[in-house]
């Protein structure tokens, strides 16, 4: 067990070296998911009603999009002078690689969310400091870096993979996604916890399942 | 050839039944004939969508390719006839709901899984064919069938949240199930289920001779053609 932790934290601490180094996947995500709520912003030119009610969708929409452009940078990186091919030489167990990547995928995701969440903050005029938003954040982006990094494993072989990526995750993300949205509008709009919890209880639901799931399956995908 | 012959005729006597013997219903009209259509590809989208998920269990723990070409072939059709549920759906939604689409759970859900599906089937289509590929594509059915309640139990509750504009007061007659309409239902959804199995098999026959031919292209045997028989 102790082992297992140390060859999973080594490998999260290879990634935010990687991302220490050349910032590309952090970065990548926040600029992204800002333009595309700057656009939106322009857009709609929120007033107060309209920021409630499309600014939650925006918001999300915006992460999501960004997180997937964000994995494809994280997993470019395997391919560059096959690091993949001697991550797979090492003598460790597939889920504990699947452990790491997803693990250093979340921090990237986490740390990018927080930084938009300013953002958006300021560009709709709409406070979104409310614990059950931080809630529902932190269980989406468990669930983003866990699915995310299964079908990055998935495609990153594939020629057409920044086609493929998207096609593949934003559907099996949906019910995040509507959990995510549903939860910031009904805080926004200063309704009661209670409200957004069986939202929050699906999305954990989500969360164990995915994560079980893809670290099970995360074998059969290096597997050469 | 037993199959494509009874599936032709069941498929005969249905649209016989749905368009000349079933007497018109009163509330919706000429349009509720649709329905004929509509709920047997829905019942054969929903069955194929079943069988890709077991026979993507099955090739990952056979690793026989038989279970692969069985997976593909139902998600092509499936996502066929899904397109065919979605889009029907949408025309006769238009006059008895007044738009084409609605936030309903039922119409989420199917959206979504059809997306997922046809995600799976680019997928095939980008990936080099192989062994990893059917390993691959067997894990996204997997990823795609364990999804299915979830998203369905979030559209039903983000439904609750937005309850849909306009739902004519037909969704509630009780009238819609006569013997008539049921009969025509029945005979319908066999037509369907069979037409869907005759493809089935045309499908399957397809993999086989895309499998010896990749094989005699790439000049190494996969899987022995005659063993994988």
């Amino acid at each position: 067990m102790g082992a297992s932790l140390s060859i999973v934290w080594a490998l999260t601490l290879k990634e935010l070296r990687i991302e220490s180094r050349n910032r590309d996947v952090a970065i990548a995500i926040v600029m992204f998911a800002s333009l595309v709520i700057a656009i939106f912003a322009i857009a709609i030119e929120p007033t107060a009603r309209k920021a409630t009610e499309t600014g939650p969708g925006v918001l999300w929409a915006a992460i999501t999009f960004a997180g997937v452009v964000g994995l494809t940078r994280a997993t470019s990186h395997e391919l560059e002078n096959d690091a993949v091919g001697a991550l797979m030489l090492a003598p460790v167990s597939r889920d504990l690689l699947f452990m790491g990547k997803a693990i250093g995928n979340f921090i990237f995701l986490a740390v990018a969310t927080t930084i938009v969440f300013v953002v958006f903050t300021f560009l709709f005029n709409l406070s979104i400091l409310h614990s059950e938003i931080f809630v529902v954040a932190i269980l989406a982006t468990i669930g983003f870096s866990a699915v995310g990094t299964l079908f990055s494993g998935l495609t990153f072989r594939v020629r057409a993979r920044e086609v493929l990526l998207p096609m593949l995750f934003l559907p099996s993300v949906a019910p995040l996604l509507f959990a995510a949205i549903q939860v910031t509008s009904l805080a926004a709009t200063g309704r009661p916890w209670s409200e957004s919890l069986p939202w929050i209880q699906m999305a954990t639901a989500y969360d164990v399942v995915f994560v079980a799931v893809s670290v099970m399956l995360f074998g059969y995908v290096l597997d050469d | 050839m037993f199959l494509h012959a009874a599936a032709f005729l069941a498929m005969v006597v249905a649209l016989w039944m749905m368009f000349a013997w079933v007497p018109t219903d009163i509330n919706q009209g000429v349009v509720q004939r649709i329905l004929y259509i509509h709920v047997p590809v829905a019942w054969v989208s929903m069955v194929a969508i079943v069988g890709v998920a077991f026979a993507s269990i099955l090739y990952l723990k056979t690793k026989n390719e038989k279970w692969d070409r069985l997976a593909v072939s139902m998600a092509e059709v499936g996502v066929m006839f899904g397109a065919i549920m979605l889009i029907s759906g949408m025309v006769w939604a238009k006059p008895v709901w007044e738009v084409w689409w609605t936030g309903e759970a039922k119409l989420m859900t199917a959206l979504i899984l059809f997306f997922i599906y046809v995600a799976y089937l680019m997928f095939r289509a980008y990936f080099p064919p192989g062994d990893q590929r059917m390993r691959l594509a067997a894990i996204i059915a997997i990823i795609g069938a364990i999804d299915t309640p979830i998203i369905y139990y979030a559209s039903v509750l983000w439904q609750e949240a937005h309850p849909p504009l306009v739902v004519g007061p037909v969704a509630q007659e009780e009238n819609l199930v006569a013997a008539e309409i049921g009969l025509t239902l029945l005979v319908s959804v066999i037509a369907f289920t069979l037409l869907f199995f005759s493809l089935m098999t045309a499908r399957i026959g397809l993999a086989r001779i895309e499998t010896e031919y990749e094989v005699l292209k790439l000049g190494i045997a996969i899987t022995p053609v005659a063993e994988a028989r």
